[in-house]
């Protein structure tokens, strides 16, 4: 099995790999200057060695579901990774519907980052436990991923339609959220990039603290800015930290979560910084006159078809299969887990976008904010709560 | 009521009408309502139809009626519960804390002065709080009232319109074109093809009105009810018969009765077994060291069902019946008669008995002069022994541990039986007090002539299974369906419609849809393709 495990992972590299040609190709198209469509020879070309990469990816996911004897989406990394195969999905099906290349070249980093995201996970192939030994298990995630990866495509196209539209002549707080957004994607690079240059050096520090009158350790594979609270390094050549953890962060893991949040905003700030050095001016601004030629309309109604399509896929699968599913594993369709909450919260957040595009008129830009919070959610409930609010649904 | 006769066509309106519900004429005294104004683009917001909600004012009812029927603020209500329902995920709500610990102390000290206002302002369990409920209640409410208001207006307008339209009502539209000279040919041509398009037309004086997906316009009103079955169904599970939630502990070997039967049903627990992953198999090895070992890949009860089959009298036992054998696992219950089993939880090693013998303090051998077994389920008080001695149980801790130094049980289960016994030596009437569990046998007073002495035991597994009959299901899931249905018909159809107006010697062309208008845009550029007829053009700005 482990040939099939390596074939697995190798066609991931590969998927990735063609994701990034393919964003660089769909961004070629921005010079183009005839037209923005698919019917421009580059888009044609991008769009093609997209779907190539997606086809590559779902090899990966089938070798791997044959390697490991069950559907390839039982934690963090191999969901995540789904997450990001149902994006590009989600990216290919709209792309058919409005021909728009520039979607490509904001859809695909979201995914390639999503994907980059996922492998700093620890990547065995794990065992089921008997909780998640069920069929509605498969039905239930990937339906869920599905759903929320098309309201993804919907925050792609929203920031395209916020850089456009908002008016970077003078500063206002419609630019700084904007730049917020930016950084919150930087920052994620940011982690990417930190995670793997200490795993390419194989960093490790290993920390003994107290946790609840028990003393256990924790190893770091990032140097501890912050150490856990009362915490003693073992590792003698590891870096000391710079201070401790605040005490109320509870858990073993919490202050390495911390220590990690950390270094990604602080790589995210050194990247951001480093930009804005380069380009003199506001991120968006920089990106502006690039989407000169984009129609506004046509990506406002992009955005909202999205959010119309994936809405009741996401409600049935993070929802209603969700039910099925706990109903069956956990005697109860409803227990007001943590992830089930925030699924709810998700589902309540598109509702009311429906309804006030619908009955209050919050098209253009009003829309776009609740696209780029909708999709904020959905990262919150897709990692945060994972990472911080542990629950019955915490694969890591 | 009054009514409000069309200036233009003559039809007669419902007071409150935004737009002639035949010919579409703006009424003039009602643009207000939904905030038209001429020279703008027309909102076609449930077609200028009169709800009640905006016209009737007077009464406490109308004033209810129209809070509730605001998309306003159904949306506040959506957002507040939105805002609460995340406040209670920052700290575990209390189903989810340790069952032994007292929640007040337990917030604070796991949380500090955060999780203590937390506790007082009852966010520990906030999901069946009342203001909770409440407004889930409210929400409830608002989509009823909403959907009424509008749903019968709406279907009223849809059935009367007619092809023949105002032409300030085209004018108005967002998408519109004027060709100034066409011929008869490219206009037939334009109405074909759009009928090829799957569009309906419908004709009218040489007027055409060509309109497709229709029903989709009664997708949120089929999702609304879906969303209100769901929730009664919900409701229900507070009618005692319709739902039972119930837990039942089963040590190996033992039948018990099944709660909530009326003692109808039996279970037997044959065998209560765990699986672990192979340590070696090579799939899982990695990940299955880095957890430390030992994954577990099964909980599984070996389990007879049975059903007593005479009236029970009292005190008799019953004839049992076999009904159902099989196995209980995680994600797979056994079920009989609306009931349902569910693996739930699990004791391993559960002491079923416990053999003490009695040796003399002094003898370093600890030769038994004499033992007895205790039934840790069921123990004796007093036990008569061979050679002359006598064993009285003065007390009995299942789950022995030492409470501020005095003995206690934490539970009335047998996972560390500990016991303090009154042995009477033979021929005599003052007993020794003696203390003996696992590992430990304590002489109280220090003066014992013999010691009590954990001999043998035996231990049994105990499976913890959930007890559940849930009548409410049916409705739950007859809701969740019809809010798909009532879902996807809203979002994957769209109500398209196209006026074709001829003028003098061309055509006006407008059209409007309710949602997707790239969709609308394409087919209206098929049909027109090849004929003289101007493409209609986005009269929208989006400039707020
Ligand atoms: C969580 C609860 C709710 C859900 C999931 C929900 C769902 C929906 C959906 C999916 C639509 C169709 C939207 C579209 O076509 O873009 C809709 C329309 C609508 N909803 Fe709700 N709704 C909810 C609560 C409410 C509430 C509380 C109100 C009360 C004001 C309301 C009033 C409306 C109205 C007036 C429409 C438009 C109907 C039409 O266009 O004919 N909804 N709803």
């Amino acid at each position: 099995m482990g040939d099939l495990t390596t074939i697995s992972s190798n066609l991931l590299y590969l998927a990735f790999i063609l994701y990034l040609i393919a964003t660089f190709v769909f961004a070629g198209t921005i010079r183009d200057k005839r037209t923005d469509s698919g019917d421009s020879k580059l888009g044609k070309v991008a769009i093609t060695i997209t779907i190539i990469g997606f086809l590559t990816q779902i090899g990966y996911f089938i070798t791997r579901w044959i390697a490991s004897s069950h559907a390839p989406v039982s934690n963090l990394f191999e969901f995540t990774t789904f997450f990001g195969m149902m994006l590009v999905f989600a990216f290919i099906i709209i792309y058919f519907i409005y021909r728009l290349n520039l979607l490509g070249v904001f859809t695909l980093p979201v995914a390639l980052l999503i994907i980059a995201y996922a492998s700093m996970f620890p990547r065995e192939i794990s065992p089921l436990i008997p909780s998640l030994k069920s069929h509605w298990l498969y039905i239930h995630v990937t339906t869920a991923a599905t759903g929320e990866a098309i309201l993804a495509v919907s925050f792609a196209a929203g920031l395209i339609y916020l850089i456009k539209k908002v008016d970077q002549t003078k500063r206002s707080k419609r630019t700084t959220w904007l730049e917020i957004v930016l950084f919150s994607i930087v920052s994620t690079l940011g982690f990417v990039v930190v995670s793997s240059i200490f795993s390419g050096l194989n960093y490790s520090a290993e920390f003994q603290f107290p946790v609840e009158g028990q003393e256990i350790t924790a190893e770091y594979q990032l140097p501890a800015l912050a150490g856990p609270n009362g915490g003693e390094l073992l590792t003698g050549d590891a870096m000391q930290p710079w201070f401790e953890a605040p005490g109320w962060m509870q858990g073993e893991n919490a202050a390495r979560k911390f220590n990690t949040l950390l270094w990604s905003i602080v790589t995210g700030a050194v990247l951001y910084l480093l930009a804005r050095l380069i380009l003199r001016k506001r991120i968006a601004a920089a990106i502006q006159p690039l989407l000169r030629k984009t129609n506004a309309d046509l990506v406002d109604e992009i955005s909202y078809r999205a959010v119309a399509i994936g809405f009741p896929v996401f409600t049935l699968g993070a929802l209603i299969f969700a039910m099925i599913w706990a109903q069956q594993a956990w005697d109860r369709f409803w227990g007001w887990d943590p992830k089930e909450v925030w699924a709810l919260i998700t589902w309540f957040f598109y509702a009311a976008f429906l309804h006030l595009r619908l009955s209050r008129g919050w098209h253009g830009e009003k829309s776009a904010w609740l696209a780029v919070g909708g999709f904020a959610i959905i990262m919150f409930n897709l990692i945060a709560v994972n990472l911080i609010i542990a629950g019955l649904h915490s694969y890591a | 009521m009054k009514k409000i006769i069309c200036e233009s066509c003559g039809h007669e309106n419902p007071e409150g009408t935004v737009l002639c519900g035949a010919c579409g004429k703006p009424i003039e005294n009602n643009q207000h309502i939904d905030g038209n104004q001429s020279g703008k683009l027309l909102n076609m917001r449930y077609e200028g139809s009169a709800r009640r909600s905006q016209t009737h004012n007077k009464s406490i009812i109308d004033k209810i009626w129209n809070f509730f029927s605001s998309v306003k603020v159904g949306v506040t209500l959506i957002v507040i519960t939105l805002i609460a329902s995340a406040v209670g995920t920052i700290f575990p709500q209390e189903m989810y804390i340790p069952p032994n610990v007292n929640p007040a102390q337990h917030y604070a000290d796991q949380y500090g002065i955060l999780g203590k206002i937390y506790y007082q302002l009852g966010f520990h369990n906030l999901y069946s709080s009342w203001w909770y409920m409440i407004l889930i209640a409210m929400i409830g409410t608002s989509i009823i009232i909403a959907s009424l208001d509008r749903v019968v207006p709406l279907y009223k307008a849809l059935k009367m319109q007619k092809p023949k339209r105002h032409t300030s009502f085209l004018q108005r539209q967002r998408l519109f074109s004027k060709t100034e000279s066409v011929s008869k040919e490219d206009m037939e041509t334009v109405a074909a093809k759009l009928k090829s398009q799957r569009y309906k037309l419908t004709e009218e004086d040489g007027h055409i009105l060509a309109e497709k997906g229709r029903f989709s316009r009664w997708g949120p009103y089929v999702n609304h009810i879906g969303l209100i079955v769901f929730l009664l169904g919900a409701l229900l599970r507070f009618v005692p018969f319709l739902y039972i939630d119930d837990y039942v502990w089963v040590r190996e070997g033992d039948t018990v009765v099944v709660p909530e039967t009326d003692q109808q049903y039996y279970v037997k627990n044959e065998e209560f077994i765990i699986e672990t992953y192979d340590e070696q198999d090579k799939r899982y090895q990695a990940a299955i060291k880095k957890q430390g070992g030992s994954v577990p890949s099964n909980y599984q009860t070996d389990a007879v069902i049975y059903k007593a089959s005479n009236a029970s009298v009292a005190g008799e036992d019953p004839e049992l019946e076999v009904v159902k054998e099989g196995s209980i696992q995680v994600n797979k219950p056994i079920k009989f008669d609306g009931f349902a089993l569910y693996q739930s939880s699990y004791q391993l090693d559960e002491f079923k008995t416990m053999t003490f013998k009695i040796h003399e303090t002094e003898d370093e051998e600890e030769e038994a002069l004499t033992s007895f077994t205790v039934d840790l389920t069921n123990p004796e008080y007093e036990y008569e022994l061979d050679n002359g001695f006598r064993v009285v149980i003065d007390q009995y801790f299942p789950e022995y541990y030492l409470d501020d130094g005095s003995p206690a049980s934490k539970s009335k289960y047998p996972r560390n039986p500990a016991f303090v016994f009154f042995v009477y030596p033979p021929n005599e009437d003052s007993p020794e007090v003696s203390f003996a569990g696992i590992g430990r046998n304590v002489d109280a007073t220090g003066e014992n002539d013999y010691k009590v002495g954990l001999q043998n035991f035996e231990v049994r597994d105990v499976t913890g299974l959930t007890v559940k009959k849930d009548y409410t299901l049916p409705f739950i899931a007859l809701g969740g369906l019809i809010f798909m249905i009532g879902v996807i018909q809203g979002m994957y159809w769209q109500h398209r419609r196209v006026w074709i107006h001829p003028s003098e010697s061309g055509v006006w062309l407008a059209a409007h849809t309710n949602k997707n208008w790239y969709g609308i845009k394409r087919d209206i550029e098929k049909a027109i393709d090849g004929t003289e007829v101007k493409m209609v053009q986005d009269q929208q700005e989006l400039d707020e």
